[in-house]
């Protein structure tokens, strides 16, 4: 990493190392590979939508860690109460 | 005492494993320890070439382990340093000629006659690997700073405890200080902080090492090169003694202070 590209705003790639490193720790140590967390998405805007209204593209699903513990968060925005409004027959 | 066993393993091969245990085994063995080096890498012997004992071999591991000849005829003598030995594994042979038992048995044998034995671990995650850390007390995983290694270096923590063998400690072999400076390599922190165990050593990258495996002299005999010093502070460690880590990623002019300050997030 040079003056210029520091100059530009690129960051060193220490920091992708660091950030890419975590991430795959974070998928090994969950034994939960990231396309299997896709498939696991899948599934629960599936399931979900069968009881609420949801925006499937705005799911998130991701693995983190925190003191030692794995986790999976899921982050499942519902659509907004006009747009869940349906007609009646 | 009886001896302690070390363990040095890494997963990913080529960070440092055998000349890691080299050098340890010198250090400790410079400061008057009795010492055994074993190569648990049965086929792909090469401790035995760094130590500069490879010409004096007769019998291995695996004669041993297979009863052909006795624990002491496989004990090789080094010429330096008089409390130093090795016993070298068998080369025509595979990992499954020896059992995580017969380690246990083998470093049992040896506990009552020496300080330390460290014992030298293939690379992977097999039976080699199971061999390796079986009779360990303490075991060194040694990585460098890159994605690869320190990856291999976390899956390796995890079996390492599951084996419950007390958290293991680490090495972060071949450091080069001017990429760290400049953001291109990872810094010993940001390794810390992703595998989470305790450090014993860091060892910057320095030509004297493959100058003195080329020579069959390890670096850590003089102890004169940076690579040698860091090994024998990592000895001084493992010995229980509290050794300051030389902060080898800040250099000391003015851009190497406000690289220390910015990453100590300004309370350097």
């Amino acid at each position: 990493m040079n003056l210029l590209q520091r100059l530009r705003g690129e960051s060193p790639s220490a920091v992708a190392a660091k950030s890419r490193l975590q991430f795959v720790l974070v998928h090994d140590r969950a034994d939960l590979p990231p396309g299997k967390l896709d498939a696991l998405k899948d599934d629960l805007v599936e399931v979900l939508s069968r009881h609420v209204e949801i925006d499937p593209g705005a799911v998130q699903i991701s693995l983190t860690r925190d003191r030692g513990q794995q986790r999976l968060v899921a982050d499942i925005p519902l659509a907004p109460a006009r747009a869940r409004r349906r007609p009646v027959n | 005492m009886p001896a302690k066993v070390v363990t040095i393993t890494s997963g990913k091969g080529g960070v440092g494993k055998t000349t890691a245990t080299a050098n340890i085994g010198v250090a400790l063995a410079s400061a008057g320890q009795r010492v055994v080096c074993l190569d648990a890498d049965i086929g792909l012997r090469n401790l035995d070439v760094v130590l500069g004992l490879e010409n004096r071999i007769v019998y291995d591991l695996v004669d041993v382990v297979e009863g052909r000849c006795k624990l002491r005829q496989a004990l090789i003598k080094d010429k330096r340093l008089p409390e130093l030995y090795l016993i070298p594994a068998a080369q025509t042979r595979d990992k499954t000629a020896v059992s995580p038992k017969d380690m246990v048995r083998l470093a049992d044998d040896l506990r009552g006659e020496f300080d330390w034995l460290i014992i030298d671990s293939p690379a992977g995650i097999e039976r080699g690997f199971r061999n390796a850390v079986a009779p360990a007390d303490t075991v060194v995983i040694i990585t460098n700073p890159e994605v690869s290694a320190v990856r291999d270096a976390d899956r390796i923590i995890g079996l390492v405890e599951a084996e419950e063998k007390g958290p293991p400690k680490l090495v972060l072999n071949r450091v080069k200080p001017e990429m760290v400076r400049r953001g291109d390599m990872l810094a010993t922190a940001d390794v810390l902080e992703v595998l989470a165990i305790e450090l014993i050593g860091v060892v910057p990258e320095d030509e004297a090492v493959l100058v003195s495996s080329n020579q069959g002299s390890p670096a850590a005999l003089d102890g004169k090169s940076r690579a040698g010093r860091a090994f024998r502070d990592i000895a001084r460690r493992l010995n229980g003694e509290s050794v300051p880590f030389e902060d080898l990623e800040a250099g000391d002019g003015l851009f190497g202070r406000l690289a220390r300050l910015v990453r100590s997030g300004g309370q350097a």
